[in-house]
């Protein structure tokens, strides 16, 4: 077999190998990851109740926190580390997540569509902008 | 620049304590003032009991009294109304209900269904047509927390029996310890039968049990229940431990039943008669 058929054997088996690469950026829906909109009072506020990256990262693991302790020990009062206060609530209260973060389809959902995270909460849990 | 064996092993020794001089002296440095930490607590208008109990003055109901509490108390948690009309828009294809899949926190019973062991056979007339409500008894000794395989229904330090709808698996072993028929299973999701959704409290969702909570989400805003309030004076919440309390000092006043004491589940539902 000649020297040239395995060298171009090769280059077409690499440029397959990587076409989740650059077939995205020819033929893909440009679509870049969507970030999370910031709207109602979240707009103003500063602080959420972990930092940005932690919340980001562990906001499940605080929301876990959040309800058994509002279940289970009937705490609902959060004093944050950054000095803030938050009543321990997804949807009920101006201080809960959806009381600041007020509108879930642009911020919540945003970011959950993308990962396709489908968090069964809303099942029981309501969006008070969703009620008419 | 050589090398000799044991000049590497020096060297190498040395940075291996070097490795493990970082976390050790993290640790130490941890320990001694310890990191900020977040503090949960209660809302300081919250109102608390050492065991929260109810008294009941049947003297005092009427028909339209017993459907207000009930009416406050469903409307208020979003306990689906079965009688309520689908809004076919929103809920296409909703298949017709079975009234016996009913779901109810608080409802009028008749007094020989109330208390099977009171019937006697001269019963005072009154008692013919009384509407008792019955709710969950949040008994001291409550056999469906004992039934309940994955503690979604336990027994909160402050005695309110309770449900916690994330830990429910369905499985309905309470509603078979209960002597009292206190709890209902959700057949179907309750979204549909539900006319206004009130957003301060979540609706339950298909294949969970749910009850009477004696309004802990209100205690927990220094709030009185809804069936009290709505009862003109008939049912009085408060703190059975407490012999200065207005109920004990009711329980002190008048002769009081408990529905099927002799089960010994100890309920902390009074009636007065
Ligand atoms: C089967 C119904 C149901 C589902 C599903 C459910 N919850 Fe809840 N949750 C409730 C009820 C009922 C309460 C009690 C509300 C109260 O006492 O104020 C509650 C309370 C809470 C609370 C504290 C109070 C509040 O108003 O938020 C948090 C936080 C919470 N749940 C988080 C979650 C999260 C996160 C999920 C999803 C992963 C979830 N829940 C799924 C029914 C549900
Ligand atoms: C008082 C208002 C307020 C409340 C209440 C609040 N947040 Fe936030 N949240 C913010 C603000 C402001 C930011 C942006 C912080 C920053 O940029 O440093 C943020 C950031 C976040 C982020 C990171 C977003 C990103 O861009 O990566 C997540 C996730 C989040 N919040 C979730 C929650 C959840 C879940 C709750 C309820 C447990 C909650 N928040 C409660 C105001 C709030
Ligand atoms: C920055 C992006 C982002 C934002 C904003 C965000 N989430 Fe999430 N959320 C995620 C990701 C990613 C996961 C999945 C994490 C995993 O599975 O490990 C997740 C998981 C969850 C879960 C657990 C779901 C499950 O099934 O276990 C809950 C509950 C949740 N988010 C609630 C919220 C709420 C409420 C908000 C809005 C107040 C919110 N999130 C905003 C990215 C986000």
């Amino acid at each position: 077999m000649s020297k040239n058929m395995i060298i171009s054997g090769l280059v077409i088996f690499v440029i397959a190998v990587l076409s989740p690469f650059w077939a995205q950026a020819v033929f893909g829906d440009k679509h870049v990851v969507p970030k999370p909109e910031l709207v109602g009072k979240a707009a103003t506020a500063k602080k959420c109740v972990l930092d940005k990256y932690d919340m980001r990262a562990n906001h499940m693991s605080l929301l876990d926190e959040w309800r058994d302790s509002v279940v289970r020990d009937a705490d609902r009062r959060y004093d944050a580390v950054n000095g803030h206060s938050f009543g321990m609530s997804l949807s009920t209260g101006e201080d809960s997540c959806l009381g600041c973060h007020e509108d879930k389809a642009k911020f919540c959902d945003s970011c959950h569509v993308y990962t396709s995270v489908n968090p069964y909460c809303w099942e029981c849990h309501t969006n008070p902008k969703e009620i008419e | 620049m050589k090398k000799s064996r044991r000049s590497f092993l020096k060297v190498a020794s040395i940075a291996a304590i070097g490795l493990g001089a970082a976390p050790a002296m993290n640790f130490a440095a941890s320990n001694s003032h310890g990191a900020a930490k977040a503090v949960k607590d209660k809302n300081e208008e919250a109102l608390t009991a050492h065991r929260w109990g109810m008294v009941i003055d049947t003297n005092k109901l009427t028909d339209e009294i017993a459907e207000a509490m009930t009416e406050a108390c469903h409307s208020a948690h979003n306990v689906p109304d079965f009688n309520h009309e689908v809004d076919e828009e929103k809920y296409p294809n909703t298949r017709p209900v079975n009234m016996k899949q009913e779901i109810k926190w608080i409802w009028p019973e008749k007094f020989h269904y109330a208390f099977p062991y009171k019937e006697d056979e001269f019963l005072a007339e009154k008692f013919h047509h009384l509407p008792i409500p019955v709710l969950c008894n949040h008994c001291k000794e409550a056999p469906c927390t004992q039934a309940c395989p994955t503690q979604a229904t336990f027994k909160r330090k402050d005695g309110i029996v309770l449900m916690d709808y994330h830990r429910c698996i369905g499985c309905r072993f309470c509603m078979a310890a209960c002597p009292f028929g206190a709890r209902s299973f959700n057949y179907r999701d309750p979204r549909p039968f539900i006319a206004e959704t009130d957003p301060d409290f979540p609706t339950r969702s298909k294949g969970v049990v749910e009850k009477c909570n004696l309004c802990a989400e209100r205690l927990a805003k220094g709030e009185r229940p809804h069936c009290e309030e709505a009862s003109e004076g008939a049912i009085v919440v408060g703190d059975l431990e407490d012999p200065e309390s207005d109920i004990r000092h009711l329980l002190a006043e008048h002769y009081t039943i408990r529905r099927k004491q002799s089960y010994g589940t100890e309920p902390s539902v009074y009636y007065i008669v």
